[in-house]
């Protein structure tokens, strides 16, 4: 029995515009286009001349989701949007919902979620060069890559519980403080992580063949870039020094030395090289930051939503009415809406949420920025070669969970 | 003012002529976002939310116009920002407004010949359109 399926997508074109030009179909079941991106091509020759970029196959309802659960429940949600850089999306929620509730973490608090955005960042950025390196061939850089990621990510377990999507944030707070030995081990791992950057651009940075797959290929202006809506490492390898961190200041990036490192040319080899360069920012920015940690409470001391500590639940009335208020009802968020933004491992991930009052929100929507570099990639991918959707793609890193929501 | 982000409620007609305002005169040079929020009690019962930010001023400003369910339409902004594409297509998909001027309205999360609009609040969470039917237990004998 095969009966036909229905096609999901309708392709903007089904035949070519000149005699010669043919129709290919590319993905979403590949591994180039991370599995749920489709590109309908058509090509003259081995020459690219448009694109209909197709998203949506992971598509899980994220949104909806969203309206029947506690402000609180959202954050395993939330984690697995962009799952390559899960605390940044944790914290970016948060600071939303805490700017509508008005609350102010605390220092400690503060410095540890920036530390570990930058963690996060790191292996973000490590991914996506990784996978982008090992897509042309380039085994040896892509173990080295991994390797660290690797290290990161138990890292995060030891201190989180998981390795990929940790539900580490709360709102107003942190699950827990950093155990025994944890910043000791960092540095470590900062330091391992230096040696094998420095050897991957020295396998890559002057090496003929990634030059000429990467350099002037997919290359954007400034003035493209912002029109098509591009931010974070693309919009800066154009030359643009626009970071969230510096050009509107959260959590603690007012008080660090980093410097925004921008490309000349805005193509492949140019994301490349800042993406290598934003991890060393990080790594400085880590070591800044594990200097000025200083002893304190991670939680805000406000009922509304920081949970009581677990020998008062079991020992007195209030906190046992306060934790079963906090699980059954929600922390109280009063009504408003917001628009609050921070500056994710792909750019401006920004969080609007309207709030009508009480536990449950009346709506979440998450600007990602996955989606919207899909709405303009193909700008990058048209009048290029075939070969050089791969490279392209790799270098614009798309997260399918962030991508699709 | 709420919450560090300048909002201003406007007609839906006078949308462009705002827009343009923005970009033009006041350095918007970035669509950040458009979305909807639906309020089945109200009249008019949808706000379309548009988010703009100036790479300049490093400000952000955030537009929202009401329009009603028997006509739940918008003027497209693609003509001024190539980013608006896409996410008019996901608004959409999502709460079913029209974008006047954007002429690929195609869905783009969901899929071709999906029926309703599921962020609205009366689509049931539940419901179920699988784009190819469950296998039943007698086709897979």
């Amino acid at each position: 029995m095969s009966l036909p399926l229905p096609n999901p997508i309708r392709p903007a074109f089904d035949r070519g515009g000149s005699p010669g030009a043919v129709i290919v179909n590319i993905g979403p079941s590949h591994p180039a286009t991370h599995g749920t991106i489709q590109i309908v091509a058509e090509l003259d020759g081995e020459r690219v001349v448009r694109t209909d970029v197709h998203c949506g196959y992971l598509h899980r309802g994220f949104e909806k989701e969203c309206e029947s659960h506690t402000w609180h429940n959202l954050i395993p949600y939330v984690d697995r949007l962009n799952y390559c850089s899960a605390l940044i999306n944790d914290f970016a929620y948060c600071e939303a919902v805490e700017k509508l509730m008005g609350i102010e973490i605390t220092p400690r608090c503060r410095h540890l979620r920036t530390l570990l955005s930058e963690y996060s960042r790191i292996a973000d950025h490590l991914t996506c060069i990784a996978a982008a390196l090992m897509e042309l061939g380039a085994m040896t850089a892509f173990l080295y890559l991994v390797t660290i990621r690797d290290y990161i990510y138990e890292h995060l377990a030891a201190l989180t519980g998981a390795r990929v999507t940790y539900s580490y944030g709360r709102i107003g707070g942190l699950a827990n403080d950093v155990p025994e030995g944890w910043l000791k081990r960092l540095g470590e791992i900062l330091d391992q992580m230096d040696t094998f950057t420095g050897r991957v651009h020295g396998l890559v940075d002057r090496n003929r063949i990634f030059i000429d797959r990467t350099r002037d290929v997919g290359v954007l202006t400034t003035a493209e870039a912002i029109h098509w809506g591009f931010t974070g490492p693309i919009l800066r390898s154009t030359g643009a020094p626009r970071d969230l961190r510096k050009d509107t200041p959260y959590l603690s990036y007012a008080e660090l030395d980093f410097e925004v490192p921008v490309g000349i040319k805005g193509d492949n080899y140019d994301r490349y090289f800042v993406r290598m360069r934003e991890i060393d920012e990080s790594a400085h920015m880590i070591r800044q930051l594990a200097d000025m940690l200083e002893p304190g409470p991670i939680c805000v001391d406000d009922r509304r939503c920081t949970f009581p500590e677990k020998h008062l639940v079991y020992s007195e009335i209030e906190s046992l009415i306060n934790h079963f208020k906090l699980v059954m009802d929600g922390p109280q968020v009063p009504p408003g809406e917001v628009y609050s933004a921070q500056e994710g491992a792909n750019g401006e991930l920004g969080f609007y949420i309207v709030s009508v009052g009480g536990g449950v929100p009346w709506k979440v929507h998450c600007r990602s920025p996955s989606f919207v570099h899909m709405g303009g990639v193909h700008r990058m991918l048209d009048g290029y070669q075939l070969a050089d959707i791969v490279p392209t793609f790799g270098s614009v890193n798309m997260i399918g969970g962030e991508c699709d929501r | 003012m709420a919450h560090g982000t300048l909002s201003l409620l406007i007609e839906p007609a006078r949308l462009l002529e705002v827009v343009r305002a923005l970009k033009d005169r006041f350095g918007f040079d970035m669509f950040l976002d458009v979305t909807a929020v639906d309020w089945p009690q109200r009249q008019p019962r949808f706000d379309v939310v548009w988010h703009f930010y100036s790479t300049r001023e490093r400000v952000r400003v955030r537009l929202k116009a009401r329009v009603p369910e028997a006509d739940p339409a918008a003027d497209s902004l693609t003509g001024l920002y190539g980013s608006a594409r896409f996410m008019e297509r996901e608004c959409h998909d999502m709460y079913g407004i029209a974008f006047r001027g954007n002429d690929d309205l195609r869905p783009i999360l969901l899929y071709e010949g999906f029926v309703g609009h599921p962020l609205r609040k009366d689509y049931p969470k539940q419901k179920e359109q699988p784009l190819v039917p469950y296998r039943t237990n007698e086709a897979a004998k």
